[in-house]
């Protein structure tokens, strides 16, 4: 098991908590979470990938009690371990798209040698010395996908990667996530309540009702 | 990538903001940097100068204009002295040795200086070319002026009188240039000195050639049974008792004024430290503006930034690095600001120096540096760390989950 989120409990405020299922994936296993707008997927998003810490539960990735990390500890664990992208692409626009990469590898402190092989795939080699804001919404969004997987991470999570796109590129966008977690061996939630995406993966949890 | 690449990079994306602030804080350093390298080297120079004249004898009239006048060649002369007053001073006990003075003339603004060997001895001047006067007419050029107006051992000029340039012209003696003094960084740079005697002899109506043709005194007085006078003299005391009596002895009879070059330049310096301060204080306030303004420029860049800075930190970046990241691009701001401010401010002095070719301004050197000027950019450097110590604490504390989640 490369992700276990067992008996998580959160809210913010308590009269309201969130119902959140227990969540385990093996690794290269893909995972879909469907839910209402305002239905807790992002939280649920946040609990994982380490950003939020959970009421109770505990959230282990390879063999690591995430939340059991300290300070940069923690930091330099889930940048090395966890590759997320945003429902909207942020890419730092004061930075080339080489240089969104190369950032990511500095902060771990290990060069993964993963920047020209991954433009190269996802097409935006050509791009590399571009401005961002030169960047169409599609090539902003793989350029985010680059940098969530040039740590080589052992989860990818995605929040909602496809809600600003057109059906061609949204399609484009969840191919390109699923043979990049499966090239480089990472396991892959994506959460969402794009209709479109549903057919691409079979594996599906869905929360706070039926859409 | 690293830290200060990152920071530089993000500076450079605002090149409007980021200009302008280090503009401002250069121009703060700036005037500083001019401020402490005029200081330092009129202090220098001036201690310089004046070393090995105890005291300054002249005509009466203001004491500091006395010393200007006579030890620096600034300021007017407060008029000439009989030379049996200055005679009859040298014979005093507590005097060691006594050096006369005439002043008076200029030859295209330089100062033409009657005096004795013992004024050469006095700087220990050396020469680039020829030997010391030894007839009335014979001149020897300070370095700077013979540069400047072209002259070399042999020729002849004719001298102005009065002591800046214009005025009427002497008609009859031309001066004959003995020899060159190598470059000795002090006032004799800037003169042009002869004996007494030639000083004496241009402003006669009548020329007694015999008289001259005769050597010329190399030490002390010149033997005259004339009424002559002399513009000034400089004392060395025997003893430090000297210190104590000689001036009060001399200003106590009507007609000589003593005046202490170390008293009057301290007390010039105090005036002028008025001024300086004010306008430290002038750069002072411009550099806390500047100052304000970077932590205005990062802390109003953190509000849009908020959301980078989350980014950064689920790409591995921990607390401290956000810190850093922000401090870093104060200081990067603050170092740049100062290394252009020290640069303008040599700048400025050249400019300064290049516009005034005489008097006490042209002796400066913007070739100088100074410990001091380290100082500056450590200066600079805290304000850039206290300029951006509040916006790199709120760096710090980034909620990564509620900075994503807004819209
Ligand atoms: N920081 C917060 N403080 C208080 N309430 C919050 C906070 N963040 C989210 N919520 C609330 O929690 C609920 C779930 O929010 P969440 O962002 O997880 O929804 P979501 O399923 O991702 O919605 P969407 O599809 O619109 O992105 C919402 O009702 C939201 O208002
Ligand atoms: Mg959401």
């Amino acid at each position: 098991m490369i992700l276990r989120a067992n008996n998580i409990e959160f809210y913010y405020d308590s009269k309201q908590k969130f119902k959140i299922p227990d969540i385990n994936l093996d690794t290269g296993e893909q995972m879909l979470i469907l839910g209402k707008s305002g239905s807790g997927k992002t939280t649920i998003l946040n609990i994982i990938a380490g950003l939020l810490k959970p009421r109770s539960g505990k959230v282990e990735i390879g063999q690591t009690d995430i939340y059991a990390l300290k300070g940069s500890q923690f930091d330099k664990f889930r940048g090395k371990n966890i590759g997320i992208i945003f429902q909207k692409p942020h890419i730092l626009v004061p930075l080339t798209v080489e240089e969104n990469l190369q950032l990511a590898n500095f902060f771990v402190e290990e060069n993964t040698h993963l920047i020209e092989p991954l433009l190269k795939e996802l097409g935006i080699w050509d791009k590399r010395k571009a401005k961002i804001n030169t960047l169409s919404e599609g090539e902003a969004q793989r350029v985010s996908i680059a940098r969530a997987l040039v740590n080589k991470p052992k989860l990818i999570l995605a929040d909602e990667p496809t809600a600003s796109l057109d059906d061609e590129n949204a399609a484009s966008v969840v191919r390109l996530l699923q043979e990049q977690a499966r090239k480089y061996g990472a396991a892959l939630i994506i959460v969402t309540h794009d209709q479109r995406v549903k057919d691409h993966i079979s594996n599906q949890i869905i929360i706070g009702g039926q859409l | 990538m690293n830290m200060i690449k990152l920071s530089w990079k993000y500076l450079i994306a605002k090149p409007l903001s980021t200009g302008l602030n280090i503009l401002l804080l250069a121009l703060g350093l700036a005037i500083i940097t001019v401020l402490i390298l005029i200081q330092d080297q009129f202090e220098n120079k001036m201690t310089k100068d004046a070393e090995g004249i105890d005291l300054v004898v002249g005509a009466k009239g203001s004491p500091l204009q006395l010393i200007l006048s006579s030890v620096y060649h600034i300021d007017f002369p407060t008029g000439n002295i009989d030379l049996k007053d200055a005679m009859a001073l040298s014979k005093n006990r507590l005097v060691k040795n006594i050096i006369p003075l005439g002043l008076g003339d200029n030859y295209q603004g330089y100062r033409i200086v009657g005096t004795n060997h013992d004024y050469l001895a006095l700087y220990s001047a050396t020469f680039s070319q020829g030997i010391a006067w030894e007839k009335p007419f014979e001149v020897v050029l300070g370095h700077e002026v013979a540069e400047k107006i072209g002259l070399k051992t042999g020729d002849t000029f004719i001298g102005s009188h009065g002591i800046g340039s214009s005025s009427h012209e002497h008609d009859a003696h031309p001066y004959v240039i003995t020899g060159i003094l190598a470059p000795m960084g002090n006032v004799l740079d800037k003169l042009i000195l002869t004996s007494i005697e030639s000083v004496w002899y241009t402003h006669d109506e009548e020329h007694d050639h015999a008289t001259h043709e005769a050597p010329v005194a190399k030490k002390g007085f010149p033997v005259t049974d004339q009424d002559r006078e002399v513009t000034a003299l400089l004392i060395q005391y025997r003893n430090p008792i000297a210190a104590v009596q000689l001036p009060r002895f001399i200003n106590s009879k009507s007609a000589l004024q003593a005046a202490s070059p170390s008293f009057e330049i301290s007390r010039l310096f105090e005036l002028l430290g008025i001024g300086v301060k004010l306008i430290q204080g002038l750069a002072i306030v411009i550099i806390i503006i500047a100052g304000l303004g970077i932590f205005i420029a990062l802390f109003n860049s953190l509000k849009e930034r908020k959301y980078d800075l989350a980014v950064m930190r689920t790409l591995g970046a921990s607390s401290w690095q956000l810190f850093l990241h922000i401090v870093l691009e104060g200081v990067i701001l603050t170092i740049l600001g100062a290394v252009v401010g020290i640069a303008i401010g040599h700048l400025f002095l050249v400019i300064l120096v290049m516009q005034n070719d005489q008097g006490a301004i042209s002796t400066l050197s913007a070739a100088v540096f100074l410990k001091e000027e380290l100082w500056i950019l450590g200066y600079a450097v805290i304000v850039g760390i206290l300029a951006s110590l509040i916006p790199a604490w709120n760096a710090y504390q980034t909620d990564i989950a509620k900075q994503l989640t807004k819209a």
